[in-house]
Parts: structure tokens; C-alpha cells; sequence
């Protein structure tokens, strides 16, 4: 099994903790992983993405042109990454602020009301990890127990009173996907 | 063998650093190595064994810190990125000239100039072909993994002890910025002053004893002595070349075409050794590890079974020129490479394949 992942969004969303977060739960169950971000100027505002990857097998290009899965969670994402999903792979987002919805009609796609479930919660904060369990609810690459432990391990020690709150929102995003 | 981790390239730098028992580390944050700066000084290794960490004022002043730290036979370092390390050559050649071991790390990014904070190759002349002035030569080394930023470390630490000579990390924004499992070994202890003293004689460390007074320079106004100086410094580089050339070869055995690659731009070219072998196309991978020394007869020894090389590096075209000298005209050898911050996609690589070598 090989799952080569893009998450997209704004800087301040948790992409990039969301991507750290699976990686790790990979590790977890002895997968082989990748996490390549993009970095630089666009960390201050504006687009940031990640690609994760999870293997069974050594992963050569940590960086991909096209991918498996697409998440992607604001317009500029969409208008850039829908493209590079490979036929009959999925693409997730939340329509929070799309415009332009998906037309690809040779990928699987689902959407998740991520920004309003966490803002309906009172946690804005567990707005990435209601992505995830929605990404995982439709991929389960990785096992849930292995969240758990994935989630521990990618928090500094100082963050571990959130994980309640944070298994809650991934819970909630199981909950909520829905196919298009 | 600590527990697995989770680290960027960089980071992981700064660990296996404070692991096999540096001494001291003198630096100036550049993106895209800002990451061993910051995970130094937070790591506080001060605490943990003694070493030291300083932001120094300037490049220029690291590597002259780094020199000193090195005169007195102490395992010091820098990290930088590629303005930054133009800003070193002359310390370089003045620690070369001096015959002192260092470790200097150049997490590449586009260039020239001030250029961009992406990711980039083009700093491989720089590194192996001078950069600073004179007849010197660094020992280095090319990671391709989070792991083999680790691994690399005391590698690095050793060959320059070894030979008496800096030795380079040089690695590119992705091998740094990206994020890996990865391992450590136990903790190296530091030496103590008894120990550099006993083990490095060179060292100007304190004269005790009243043995002659160890003098580390590179100024030697007596051109004949100066030659001579030369001459020792070149058989030193013989048995360097002789002894310390590694390399990886991947699915070589069938392989009717190579590429020649080295860091991330080997990682790209394994996914498109998948893509290539999916159309059928049976195409290696040759990964240069020592890129001073230089594998040019493992390269050489390619070219009675490949019909066709592509060199691939994010520059205009930079090692290619050695692949060129290791095969001397057997077989073709063309370059492929994105250039200023661009990273070169598996797609692209395979097309260059096809339009360069298997048709061209």
C-alpha cells in the first residue's frame, strides 16, 4: 500500500500539524512515511501546503506531482491541486469559502463541513483534526489506535491537555463526511 | 538505537551533532538550514554535554570561530545556505590550508545572488571544485535521507579528523525541510583536554610539558617551503581519493540506461526508475554519496552495459561535467535540471530520458 496525500489550505489552519499527525500514526504501525511541506514566504499568510506520504514500501520523491488523494481547504488550493488528483483517487474539502466547487467527474469526491462543525463546537482549534477524521473515515490507511498514539507523539508535552478535545473533533469528522 | 522519530532534515543535523559529541557549533540563521539554529538553541546542549552554541555576528565570523574551535583540536561546526557559504570560502581555504578537520553544512537553495529560498544543486561547483582559492579540495558528502543527515554527521566529524580537513554536508531545501523516520545512536561522550591533547599532538592547546610549540597556519612566505606544503597536501588528497569513495547503486543490474544523481534529485529519480520500468524502459540509478571524492570508475564501469547517462541536478548542468570526465566519450551523457529554486518532477525527468538519451 502506497497513499500519496496533498493537503492544502491557509497558513493557520493546522495543514501542516494534520500532516505531522498522520505521518506519525504511520510510523506507529511500522509504515515507511514522508512529510514534505511547502516553506517559505507563504507560512506568513497566505497558501500552505504538505505531502504526506505512507508506504508499506521505501518511499523514493519525498515531492509529487500528482497524488491520490487531494484535501484541499480554500479556493486557491482547489483552483490548484484538483487537477492533480490521478483518475480514481479522492479529493475532500470543505466548502467553507469555495466558490468554484469540483467538476472532475473521473475522482471520487467527498466534503466535509469542517470550519462550521469546529466553529458549532466552540473548538475552532479542532478544525484539522475533523479534516482528518473525515480523510480517514474515507481512506482508513491508517488505524484509529494509531491516531491516538500518532496525536501523542507529534504534540509537545505542554499541548497533551488538548487531546481530549482533539479525539473529539477527529470523532466528529468520521461523523460528518459525505460522498458527492 | 533510540526509538524511531519523526524530524526534518535539519533537525536532525542538530541531534545527531549533540549525539556523537561536537564540541562546539557557531552559525547565522538563512533559510532554508534556520531549522539546526533554532533546534540547537532550543536543545540547550550546554545542559546535556557541554557543548557550545552561538549565533555568530556574521558567517564570516562563524567559520573563523569554527577555525579557532579547530586549532585547538575541539570538533566544532557551522551550517549555512548558499549566500551564507559564499561568504566562507576564504575561511575554508585558510582551514584547509591550515590542515584543521571541520564540519561546514550547506543546505542549498537557488541561486545567484540573494536568489530565492527554494530548493537547488547548484552550489556543487562551489563545493568540489574550489569555491575558495588554491589547490584544496573538501571532503563531501551528499545525504539523500533524514537518516543520512544523521548518519552523516560523525561520518563527516571522522573523515575530518581522518585526514586533517574540512569536510561538507551538502545537502538542498527538500533533504532539509522535509521530514523523515529517523535514529540515533547513544551519546559520543566529548572528549576531554586529556583526550585532544593525547590524540591530536597538532593541536595548539597549551604547551605543557615544554614540547615544541605547535604553530597552525596557512602563511608560508618561503614559496619553495609553500610547494612542498602543496605536495604533502596533494598526496593527502590521493589517499582520500584512494580510500573514501562511496557511492549506491539501484537497479543497476539490468539497467540499459543510468542516471547519475546525488540528495533529493536521486529520491525524484527513483520515482521515475518506477515510472520508466512501468513503460518498460530499464533504467538505473547511479548515487554518488562522496561527491569529493568523485565515483568516476563506478560511472566508468557503467558504460560497457548503459547505452545512454542523464546526469540530473537542480543546476544548469554541474556534475554533469564529472560524469563527462568518467566516461570520456564511451557513452552519451546529457543533463536534466530545473534551475533557481525549481524542483524537477519524475514526469519531466523521464521525458528528458526519452527526447536526450533513448532517442536523441
Amino acid at each position: 500500500m502506497t497513499e500519496e496525500i496533498i493537503i492544502a489550505g491557509f497558513g493557520g489552519q493546522g495543514v501542516l500539524s494534520m500532516g505531522k499527525i498522520l505521518a506519525y500514526s504511520g510510523i506507529m504501525q511500522d509504515q515507511e512515511v514522508s512529510w514534505m511541506p511547502s516553506y517559505g514566504p507563504e507560512m506568513r499568510g497566505g497558501t500552505a501546503n504538505v505531502t504526506v506520504i505512507v508506504s508499506d514500501e521505501r518511499i523514493s520523491s519525498p515531492l509529487l506531482t500528482d497524488y491520490d488523494t487531494a484535501i484541499i481547504l480554500n479556493q486557491q488550493s482547489m483552483d490548484k491541486f484538483e487537477s492533480t488528483v490521478k483518475p480514481g483517487g479522492t479529493l475532500l474539502y470543505d466548502p467553507n469559502g469555495i466558490i468554484k466547487h469540483p467538476t472532475r467527474t473521473d475522482i471520487n469526491i467527498y466534503k466535509v463541513a469542517a470550519a462550521k462543525e469546529a466553529a458549532d463546537m466552540g473548538n475552532p482549534r479542532g478544525f484539522n483534526m475533523i479534516v482528518l477524521g473525515a480523510y480517514l473515515k474515507v481512506k482508513p490507511i491508517v488505524k484509529m489506535e494509531n491516531v491516538s498514539k500518532g496525536l501523542k507523539k507529534s504534540l509537545p508535552e505542554r499541548h497533551h491537555h488538548t487531546i481530549p478535545m482533539n479525539e473529539k473533533a477527529f470523532a466528529r469528522g468520521l461523523e460528518i463526511v459525505e460522498a458527492i | 538505537m533510540s526509538e524511531i522519530r519523526l524530524m526534518k532534515g535539519n533537525e536532525a543535523i542538530g541531534e545527531a551533532a549533540i549525539l556523537c559529541g561536537a564540541d562546539a557549533y557557531y552559525a547565522y540563521p538563512i533559510t532554508p538550514q534556520s531549522e539546526i539554529v533554532e533546534y540547537l538553541t532550543l536543545q540547550q546542549p550546554e545542559k546535556r554535554t557541554g557543548m557550545v552554541v552561538l549565533q555568530a555576528e556574521s558567517e564570516v565570523a562563524s567559520i573563523n570561530m569554527v577555525y579557532g574551535a579547530a586549532a585547538g583540536g575541539k570538533r566544532s561546526f557551522t551550517t549555512s545556505s548558499s549566500p551564507g557559504m559564499s561568504l566562507m570560502q576564504e575561511g575554508l581555504s585558510y582551514i584547509a590550508g591550515a590542515e584543521l578537520p571541520c564540519v561546514v553544512v550547506n543546505v542549498v537553495r537557488g541561486g545567484p545572488g540573494l536568489g530565492t529560498i527554494q530548493p537547488s544543486q547548484a552550489d556543487y561547483f562551489q563545493t568540489v571544485k574550489g569555491g575558495g582559492h588554491g589547490d584544496y579540495k573538501l571532503i563531501t558528502l551528499a545525504p539523500a535521507s533524514v537518516q543520512e543527515m544523521a548518519d552523516f554527521v560523525p561520518l563527516a566529524f571522522e573523515l575530518a579528523f581522518k585526514y586533517r580537513n574540512p569536510a561538507m554536508i551538502l545537502t538542498d531545501g527538500v533533504i532539509g525541510q522535509m521530514m523523515e523516520k529517523v535514529q540515533f545512536p547513544e551519546q559520543t561522550p566529548r572528549l576531554t583536554d586529556e583526550e585532544i591533547t593525547e590524540k591530536y599532538p597538532w593541536a595548539t592547546f597549551g604547551r605543557k610539558g615544554g614540547r615544541e610549540r605547535n604553530i597552525i597556519t596557512s602563511l608560508n612566505l618561503k614559496s619553495e617551503l609553500q610547494e612542498q606544503f602543496n605536495i604533502k597536501l596533494q598526496a593527502k588528497y590521493r589517499e582520500v581519493e584512494k580510500n573514501e569513495v562511496r557511492y549506491e547503486k539501484i537497479q543497476c543490474d539490468d539497467a540499459e540506461y543510468l542516471f547519475v544523481a546525488y540528495g533529493s534529485s536521486a529520491r525524484t529519480c527513483q520515482k521515475t526508475i518506477e515510472l520508466a520500468r512501468a513503460e518498460g524502459i530499464k533504467v538505473g540509478l547511479l548515487r554518488p554519496i562522496t561527491l569529493y571524492p568523485y565515483p568516476y570508475k563506478a560511472i566508468d564501469d557503467m558504460t560497457s552495459q548503459v547505452k545512454g547517462i542523464l546526469s540530473v541536478e537542480m543546476s544548469a548542468g554541474q556534475m554533469v561535467e564529472d560524469v563527462r570526465l568518467a566516461v570520456n566519450g564511451k557513452v552519451k551523457v546529457e543533463h536534466y535540471g530545473r534551475m533557481g529554486g525549481m524542483v524537477s518532477s519524475p514526469g519531466e525527468i523521464l521525458e528528458a530520458l526519452k527526447t536526450k538519451i533513448i532517442e536523441g
